[in-house]
């Protein structure tokens, strides 16, 4: 079952590192990873998705714990949250596709964020599902180039993690 | 004030109280060995980098005090990666530090450069660069504070030769604050009273101690515990001395060369109560018949090892004395009824034993159990890896913690030796014994000069069998006396110890036991002796490699 993490550490050089190194160490699947700073310069935030079973799920927790330049973790899976990922595509697209690939990125609420003669670049927000979908239903129009930033997600409402 | 960065590390050591360290110098620690020129912190040259660290290791595991280490970047880093997952694995307060090259080289495959963080970092328990020496004393007291709190264990500080050169205003830093790292000390109370329940409750108990009872000094805890409920102790290898072992409760060590009473009393039992041990494979055999019927019962400081190797029913994490002092205010007087009658007639019936009976060569055994009579079982004892260890292991009766010294975890040879230089170095009042194989001594046995240099009356027992006996062990039992590799040669050690300004002896038969042990404790210098044993004894009884505890060779 795929799990998401929300872990916050100190801002640190090295802290990715030992995360990373951690789940490769111990045999832990990380699904995706997404890290930046948060509000507070000397603590950044990290989703990490994990794809085990809740017996894992303990270990993970416990272990990452254990790192000093962890500071919290939350499992907020269960919790009502909001998730997004962005997506950055580019199409290669004649003149005659052009028109079908724009009617694409309407459907799916994407935007086209460069346009040159020879490919288009597109960018989609939303959860992995979406994207996967609209990424399956580019792959026809040859996609060059695509690059993801990995899940990052909020529980809804005033509550924090 | 101004002060050199090497200036503050030093005075910040002084302020942990370190007394001792262990090191060797080189080129970008030149700085930190210049202040050390002028401190009072005694300072312990050995002959190699590992040698420095088990050394630290060794003298922490007999004081309970932080072993201390330095070494120099590069080569005198990576020499250190040995002690460091040693320490780790055994749960060793350590704080190593080592030299680094120039901030302005860094990353730039300098003359000397090893990215020692990197490499460390799944073997310490964390690790600091210090980038600026203005943090020097905030982060030496954060080391020490990692290293000897909650689950104990080696911090590596590595320090660019520009940053312990650099001065800077000095100023004392404030509290530590780790918003990361809070261990847990007191055992949830919900959690304590259902285990006190438990315990009320079990008709056969028993108790597996483990090192973590040494670590948090809990061991007369433990035994008010035990004689309370009246529960049979077994401990682990890195337990023994926690319970003392000529206790009527005792059960001695368990698991793979453990007892038969204690692996048997293990698989019958309804109730375990783990305390400060780890379910390590070599304990547990085949984990589904590990305790098969017991409810358990697992404290320990460190939260990962509760759920990691088995189910366990009643989980309290916090501080191993402080829980079980939770624990017995909680509890009431037990009597001893049939399960201790059963206890009892399975020691009896199958203690740990040798054959004496041919009489010619030496059994290694019975020089273990002659060290504990010489010594009167008041000697530390460190031990090298293999049969060596576990005959020093199985035939010396313990009774004190932090007198059993082993590498448990990695299981590392050529530990022995330094590790009891590091103990006699910080208990120089007692007879410290490195009981020892013919093969581990040779991995670090260049110490010898650094027993002779600091007069430190060490005693090597070599049970030497000319075999890498223990591989030599399971290529018998496993490999159909395939011994590939195994048998081993040795220089003569008698000549050895005299090249080094040591005491050589030899004992070749039975009777020499005891009178070379006698003269080896009397001399005032570091004595090797060659005990010339049976070649191919085996250590019994012994749980095949992932079998039942319950069904053992012998
Ligand atoms: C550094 C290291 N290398 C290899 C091993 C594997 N090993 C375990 S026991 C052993 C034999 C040790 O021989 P010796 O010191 O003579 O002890 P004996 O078993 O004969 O008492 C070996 C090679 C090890 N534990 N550590
Ligand atoms: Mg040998």
């Amino acid at each position: 079952m795929l799990h998401t993490l929300a872990v916050l550490v100190e801002n640190s050089p090295g802290v990715l590192a030992r995360v990373a190194g951690l789940f490769s160490r111990r045999g832990f699947n990380i699904e995706s990873l997404a890290v930046g700073k948060t509000d507070d310069p000397t603590v950044s935030r990290m989703t990490i998705v994990v794809d085990c079973d809740s017996r894992t799920l303990e270990q993970v927790t416990k272990q990452l714990h254990k790192l000093i330049d962890v500071i919290k973790i939350s499992d907020i899976t269960q919790d009502a949250h909001v998730e997004r990922e962005l997506v950055l595509i580019k199409v290669h697209a004649e003149r005659a596709h052009r028109i079908e690939v724009m009617q694409i990125v309407e459907i799916f609420r994407a935007r086209v964020v460069d346009y040159s003669p020879k490919s288009l670049i597109i960018e989609a927000t939303g959860s992995a599902e979406k994207l996967n979908a609209l990424i399956d239903t580019l792959r026809p129009y040859v996609i060059s180039e695509l690059v993801r930033t990995g899940k990052v997600a909020i529980i809804r409402g005033s509550k924090k993690i | 004030m101004k002060l050199s960065g090497a200036q503050i590390l030093i005075k910040s050591l002084i302020e942990e109280g370190v007394d001792t360290i262990f090191g060797y110098p080189g080129g970008a620690v030149l700085p930190i060995y210049d202040a050390l020129y002028d401190s009072d912190l005694r300072h312990i040259l050995t002959r190699h980098e590992q040698g420095a660290i088990h050394a630290a290791d060794g003298y922490a595991r007999a004081t309970g005090r932080p072993g201390v280490c330095i070494a120099t970047s590069g080569p005198g880093a990576t020499n250190l990666v040995t002690g460091l997952a040693n320490a780790y694995m055994d749960s060793v307060p350590l704080v190593a530090f080592t030299g680094q090259v120039v901030r302005s080289m860094l990353g730039r495959d300098a003359f000397q450069e090893a990215d020692i963080t990197g490499i460390t970092q799944p073997i310490t328990k964390h690790n600091y660069l210090v980038k600026d020496a203005a943090d020097m004393a905030e982060i030496v007291h954060k080391a020490f504070h990692i290293a000897t709190t909650g689950r104990p264990g080696p911090v590596l500080v590595d320090i660019p030769k520009d940053v312990s050169a650099e001065e800077v205003d000095y100023t004392k830093p404030g509290p530590i604050s780790l918003r990361g790292y809070k261990p847990t000390v007191k055992g949830n109370i919900a959690a304590v009273n259902r285990a006190a329940k438990a315990i009320m409750q079990s008709e056969r108990p028993v108790i597996y101690a483990g090192g973590g009872v040494i670590n948090a000094s809990a061991s007369e805890e433990l035994k008010k515990l035990a004689e309370l409920i009246v529960a049979p102790v077994t401990t682990t290898l890195m337990g023994l001395g926690a319970f003392p072992e000529d206790h009527p409760l005792s059960l001695g060590m368990l698991g793979m060369h453990g007892t038969k009473a204690a692996n048997y009393a293990v698989c019958d039992c309804d109730l375990l109560i783990a305390i400060g041990a780890r379910f390590d494979d070599r304990v547990t055999g085949k984990v589904e018949s590990f305790a098969p019927e017991a409810k358990i019962i697992h404290i320990d400081v460190d939260p990962a090892e509760i759920g990691k190797n088995v189910r366990v029913d009643f989980p309290i994490v916090g501080d191993v004395k402080v829980v079980l002092n939770q624990l017995l205010e909680r509890l009431e007087k037990k009597l001893p009824g049939a399960w201790q009658d059963k206890v009892k007639q399975w020691k009896k019936e199958y203690p740990l034993r040798y054959d004496l009976k041919d009489g010619k060569a030496i059994k290694p055994q019975h020089v273990a159990k002659k060290i504990h009579e010489v010594t009167e079982g008041k000697a530390i004892i460190a031990t090298e890896v293999g049969q060596n260890q576990m005959w020093a292991a199985q035939f010396y009766t313990y009774t004190r913690p932090r007198s059993f010294i082993s590498s448990g975890g990695l299981g590392t040879m050529g530990y022995g030796f330094p590790a009891a230089i590091g103990a006699q170095v910080g208990c120089p009042n007692d007879i410290v014994f490195d009981i020892a194989g013919d093969g581990s001594i040779q991995m670090n046995i260049q110490e010898l000069a650094t027993a002779v240099y600091y007069e430190l009356p060490v005693n090597v027992a070599i049970l030497n069998n000319g075999y890498l006996g223990m591989v030599r062990q399971w290529q018998e039992l496993f490999y159909n006396r395939r011994y590939s590799h195994t048998p081993i040669t040795a220089p003569d050690f008698v000549k050895l110890a005299e090249a080094y300004d040591a005491e050589g002896y030899r004992a070749e038969k039975p009777e020499d036991v005891e009178p070379v042990l006698k003269q080896a404790i009397e001399s005032s210098k570091p004595v090797l002796i060659d005990f010339i044993v049976e070649p191919e004894e085996n250590v019994m009884p012994m749980v095949p490699p992932g079998g039942e505890i319950k069904n053992m060779l012998d």
